[in-house]
């Protein structure tokens, strides 16, 4: 399994075979805080005003206020509201909702269902990304144990409150991961994103007010309704409440999930990951996945990982996906293959991103290839700012962050590659260190 | 038989499994149900041809053009036919600094063919796959887009060829 690391709130700790299973849930406490609310009759807002005291932000990238979110459902609508949940995890370097849905899908559920309560929702939609066909099967097991509970559907618990909640899949498309291009996905169609506004808010899933955060977002709900958002602020620090899992992947001895308070030194969460892999020398990180700049070793082992710290370091925590790169990276070529990425996963609605991430791939492509021109750099840079901010979503900044950032961080290495037409760091050096490595694997 | 199943290209059994997805979603809107209705067709028919898709249309009572625009968005449908095993690598970034790409070469070495090949026996076809969410467990790579192997050494490989192969 995947090492796992926890402090308690969302994935506590626990990887187990049936960790998964009501039974284990509720011997952790599990819906505690729904019955809690039902039993009490706690009135919506004051759970609302719960999870603002938290100060829970959004875990899937953009970091927005939970609580901020909630309050602009308009509860009074008539008619259908929805709750979605973003479990399309494809951000590359991210893979933490995919082991919350493994190892405590019944926290996801049980925030879910509190979330309808809060803001007068009667349906919930999980979008679980294609790939993770397996979770998505358990997400469906875990639901199925939750309606023989009556813990959700008509009258939970016996109260007046009804909630119905249900899987939909992904299948291979990273935009579905912007919430509207999702929603567009959940109504059957392409994942295009939506002009906004209007917001999801007003004008959601088939033109219902809807809410939409991240898996492990919901999955926070219960410890602080529980433990109240008190308890759950002073896990991290002011305006960066709680835990995080962070997702750490590359040139590390125990790439896993490490879930952490916000606040915590990245020195000390590399140590958690076991260190750098066979001693090597750490050249740089992408913090928040791989939409987010790239900072160099120096930047980033001063840094703690917090949405304000990392914010000032000019990056982002993102979905706390980090990525780390030993000396035998070269990142020349580990930008082009992002740059692929994104060129391949544009949905091709707006042109600056659709030509763009092409151009900015081949452009990156012939710099590795040995073929890059002297005016390339500052190219990169042009073509970059000619996408930001001139598209419908965030997957134009996506593709235009990396590309400025390494640009900015690493721009010898680029004109070594220019100059010299070969890679500064020679082709074995970055294959041995990129080799096949499974020995923390159990 | 019933009427509807005469008609049908899809098993009873698939049928069912699509109207416990259009079940998920309000009475009118169907449409919803589409993206899980070419999965399973796709897994009865191990690809999904025009007369599919057009199946799929009928049923949900969707034009054949909108079901056609779905499949060919999302990247895990196939439009053409593949190997009996579909083997996609995940090469992004992350995996690759964890040996993604040897495990993607030799594959190819083994099987004798590039990305987006077929093996001459039909039996297997090679993709190269964008980011599956589970970097940890680099190298990753799904078969038949539903089972997903982690940890991919080069044993590990030739022991799932072996396998998929008997």
């Amino acid at each position: 399994m995947t090492a796992l690391s926890g402090h308690g709130v969302v994935l506590d700790g626990i990887a187990g075979e049936n960790t998964w299973r009501l039974e284990d849930y509720l011997k952790r406490g599990g819906y505690a805080a729904l019955k809690k609310i039902i039993a009490e009759q706690i009135p919506p807002e004051n759970i609302i005003a719960e999870v603002k005291k938290s100060a829970l932000r959004g875990r899937g990238g953009a970091g927005f206020p939970t609580g901020l979110k909630w309050s602009f459902m308009p509860r009074a609508f008539p008619g259908a509201k929805y709750i979605c949940c973003n479990s399309d995890e494809g951000e590359p370097g991210t893979f933490k909702d995919r082991d919350i849905i493994r190892y405590n899908p019944h926290a996801l559920i049980e925030g879910m269902i509190i979330a309808g309560y809060a803001m007068g929702c009667g349906t919930g939609y999980n979008y679980i990304h294609g790939e993770i066909f397996a979770e998505y099967e358990r997400f469906e097991a875990a639901l199925a144990e939750a309606r023989e509970a009556n813990l959700l559907g008509s009258n939970i618990l016996g109260s007046a409150f009804s909630f119905e909640l249900h899987a939909h899949h992904g299948y291979g498309a990273y935009i579905c991961g912007e919430e509207t291009a999702l929603l567009e996905s959940l109504e059957g169609k392409k994942g295009q994103p939506r002009f906004k506004p209007p917001f999801p808010a007003s004008f959601g899933l088939y033109g219902k007010p809807t809410t939409i955060n991240n898996t492990e977002t919901f999955a926070s709900i219960p410890y602080i309704i529980r433990e109240g958002g008190e308890a759950f602020l002073n896990l991290g620090k002011p305006n960066n409440g709680g835990t995080k899992l962070f997702s750490v992947s590359g040139h590390v001895n125990r790439p896993g999930n490490y879930e952490i308070p916000l606040g915590t030194p990245f020195s000390e969460l590399l140590e958690l990951a076991g260190g750098m892999r066979g001693g090597r020398k750490l050249k740089a990180v992408i913090p928040g996945g791989s939409s987010a700049p790239v900072l160099p070793a120096s930047i980033m082992m001063d840094l703690t990982m917090d949405y304000d710290a990392i914010a000032k370091a000019g990056s982002m925590l993102g979905s706390g996906a980090v990525i780390v790169m030993d000396e035998t990276t070269c990142m020349v070529r580990a930008l082009e293959r992002l740059s692929y990425f994104y060129f391949e996963e544009s949905c091709g609605q707006c042109t600056p991103c659709r030509e763009g991430t092409g151009w900015l791939y081949r452009m990156v492509h012939r710099i590795e290839h040995g073929e890059g021109r002297a005016e390339d750099l500052e190219m990169l840079t042009g073509v970059s700012d000619n996408i930001m901010g001139r598209t419908i979503c965030a997957l134009g900044d996506a593709a235009a962050m990396p590309v400025k950032s390494f640009v900015k961080h690493f721009g010898d290495e680029f004109a070594y590659h220019i100059q010299h037409k070969c890679c500064l760091v020679p082709h074995e050096v970055q294959r041995e260190g990129s080799k096949i490595y499974v020995e923390h694997a159990c | 038989m019933s009427e509807r199943q005469a008609n049908s290209m899809l098993s009873a059994e698939s049928l069912q499994a699509i109207d416990r997805e259009v079940a998920k979603y309000p009475a009118d809107r169907k449409q919803s149900a589409v993206m899980s209705a070419l999965r399973i067709a796709q897994v009865e028919k191990g690809w999904l041809a025009s007369e599919t898709i057009e199946f799929v249309a009928k049923y949900l009572g969707m034009p054949p053009i909108a079901v056609y625009e779905v499949a060919s968005f999302y990247n895990m449908y196939d439009l053409k036919p593949v190997g009996r095993h579909k083997l996609t690598v995940c090469t992004n970034l992350p995996c690759a600094l964890s040996g993604g790409f040897d495990a993607g070469e030799y594959l190819k070495q083994k099987l004798g063919i590039d990305y987006n090949e077929t093996t001459a026996d039909g039996r297997f076809t090679l993709k190269e796959g964008e980011c599956m969410g589970a970097c940890g467990d680099a190298p990753v790579m799904l078969v038949n887009n539903h089972r997903m192997c982690s940890w991919m050494s080069y044993d590990k490989i030739d022991k799932l060829l072996e396998d998929l192969g008997k």
